[in-house]
């Protein structure tokens, strides 16, 4: 057997192709076997180490997709803002005491009609993502952003929300304070609005945090973000109990934006400039205008109600099971 | 003497005989620590006897991403079925208590943590349908790790999915309560299980977003021992009250009562 292979398959498997290997030796050595050829036995690993090796290469192909997502020189929530919005007038607060700066909220106007924006925002520098806590939310964005969805309900205005969060933040100030009901009221309040509601992922799409600002009549996906119901490092301290599973799982929670689309869980995967948004932010931000205003135009002459029972409808249809 | 098993209080750590365990519902003589229980003991303890009519008993997990970590979610799945002979961690049907009618769903936490995937996504949504077809209140006794990591980002979805169901069932003025039990946590807590009408948790109970596991990660030292409890959730205003395993039937009937 050639040892040299083995570099190449994932380091969770070793273990295991090793154990096999070293059976199949010791087996070997046995006076009563001597004669007979392991050829079966050899193949079968052979194939098990081959295919061992796909795994690898293609987990390493989607881990390059999760670094894109978290480049910190994508555009980020603020860029989309300024580069798309006209008058645009941030608004800050929940009204119950406190303001979250990790969320972005406002009103502003985009080819001559107001809408209602709401979008982590992670910040670039050290001081920005700081102040942003990594776009990470406390309970009190949350509940900022379900003021804004009711404000923008009242006067009919659409909703454009961008998700770039690795998830809700994990602090205990932030529990007691009720994360976990003020993520599921947003859900709740972004289902119950009657106006047209367009969410975008343009870069990390981190669980619950995200999907309490992605429950869109569109919900579209720039091609190198990725939206996942676990952040690939937490998910391979669960499972694979080890952070060397980490390509591993960032590849088995298929959180890819072409593995999203044949999933039916978003609408539309928006392509990015030749190696990602990094390298051509401005055109990223006009590319993003133009899909908005195509789904604003195509939700314009659509009653309230439908919208809203659309949206119901979308979600409630989503899921994967047997019934037989 | 055979009957005379002891069993070691998770909280207390004296032995408490087999039987006063059963009789006591699981929780500890001494100390009051209510035990996880299955859903089938749960069923037992809370509605009327031979009331239930489960629903939705076809609906069934698939392994639809080939999920492998260091086993297959497949095979995973049929060893839960195995170990807890239960279909899916939650069960759904029609039941009775003290003669009033209600749509349950009781999830079970030893199915793979009680995690919510695309079969209990759906399960939930045809008994919030059940609930509205038939006028009767909805009642969710809820634990649970959080979403199925096995079906990726289509188990996120179902926070989305059940949060739109218990939804229709408020906006059909029907009374929506659900019942916290030890543990509840990740996307069961952040989706239909907080949006009641009435939350009610058993003593000890631990419900919250982020575990203390998670925490302890971000924060490098232990939580506070009583982080996310029902004692601590109910100062805090996350809850409605905190009702003891034995008189958890009663409270429930007394308030479809007042519903009625």
């Amino acid at each position: 057997m050639d040892l040299k292979k083995l570099e190449e398959i994932p380091k969770s498997y070793l273990k295991e192709i090793l154990g096999s290997l070293s059976k199949l030796e010791k087996l070997k050595k046995i006076p009563f076997f001597t004669g007979i050829h392991f050829k079966d036995a050899e193949r079968d690993l052979a194939q098990k180490i081959e295919s061992y090796k796909r795994v690898e290469k293609d987990a390493r192909r989607v881990w390059k997709i999760v670094e894109l997502s978290r480049n910190e020189k994508r555009p980020q929530c603020k860029d989309y803002i300024s580069g798309i919005f006209d008058d645009f007038i941030t608004l800050c607060g929940d009204r119950l005491g406190n303001e979250d700066r990790s969320i972005i909220a406002g009103l502003g106007k985009i080819n001559g009609k107001t809408v209602a924006v709401i979008g982590h925002n992670k910040g670039r520098d050290i001081k920005e993502r700081m102040e942003y806590n990594f776009g990470m939310s406390i309970p009190q964005g949350y509940r900022k952003s379900q003021r804004i969805m009711r404000l923008a309900d009242r006067f009919g205005f659409p909703i454009i929300t961008f998700i770039d969060t690795p998830g809700a933040y994990p602090a205990i100030e932030a529990e007691d304070n009720g994360q976990a009901g003020a993520i599921a009221k947003s859900i709740s309040v972004m289902f119950e609005v009657k106006t047209p509601v367009i969410s975008i992922l343009i870069g990390e799409g981190g669980s619950g945090g995200a999907l309490a600002l992605a429950i869109g009549n569109e919900v579209f996906m720039l091609e190198n973000s990725t939206y996942s119901v676990i952040s690939p490092e937490g998910c391979a301290a669960i499972l694979w109990k080890n952070p060397s599973g980490t390509k591993l799982a960032a590849r088995e929670l298929k959180l890819t934006s072409r593995d999203l689309i044949r999933l039916k869980v978003i609408d539309r995967i928006i392509p990015e400039p030749l190696g990602g948004a990094q390298n051509a932010p401005e055109r990223m931000v006009k590319i993003v205008k133009r899909y908005i205003i195509n789904a604003l135009q195509k939700y314009e002459h659509v009653p309230g109600e439908e919208l809203k029972s659309a949206r119901a409808q979308k979600f409630e249809s989503m899921g994967v099971f047997n019934t037989g | 003497m055979e009957n005379m098993e002891k069993i070691k209080c998770k909280n207390c750590n004296k032995d408490i005989e087999n039987d006063i365990f059963i009789v006591n519902l699981w929780v500890c003589p001494y100390c009051n620590y209510h035990h996880c229980i299955n859903a089938r003991d749960r069923l037992q303890i809370t509605a009327d006897d031979n009331s239930f009519i489960e629903l939705g008993k076809n609906i069934n997990s698939v392994d639809f991403l080939n999920f492998y970590d260091v086993k297959a979610y497949s095979v995973k799945l049929r060893e839960a079925k195995l170990k807890t002979s239960m279909d899916e961690a939650i069960m759904v049907g029609e039941a009775q208590i003290d003669g009033n009618y209600l749509a349950l769903g009781i999830m079970d936490f030893g199915f793979m943590g009680g995690s919510m995937g695309s079969a209990v996504g759906e399960k939930i949504k045809v008994l919030s349908g059940h609930s509205i077809e038939k006028n009767i209140p909805l009642v969710i006794f809820c634990t649970s790790g959080g979403a199925r990591m096995q079906e990726g980002v289509m188990s996120l979805m179902q926070m989305a999915k059940t949060v739109s169901s218990v939804n229709r069932v408020k906006e059909n003025k029907i009374p929506y309560i659900s019942v916290i039990t030890d543990p509840t946590s990740g996307g069961v807590s952040a989706s239909f299980a907080t949006l009641a009408d009435i939350i009610i948790a058993e003593p000890n109970s631990l419900f919250c977003f982020a575990g203390p596991r998670v925490i302890k990660q971000t924060i490098k030292k232990n939580p506070p021992p009583d982080f996310g409890s029902a004692e601590r959730n109910l100062k805090n205003g996350q809850i409605d009250m905190i009702v003891n395993r034995s008189d958890l039937k009663k409270t429930l009937a007394n308030i479809l009562k007042l519903f009625k």
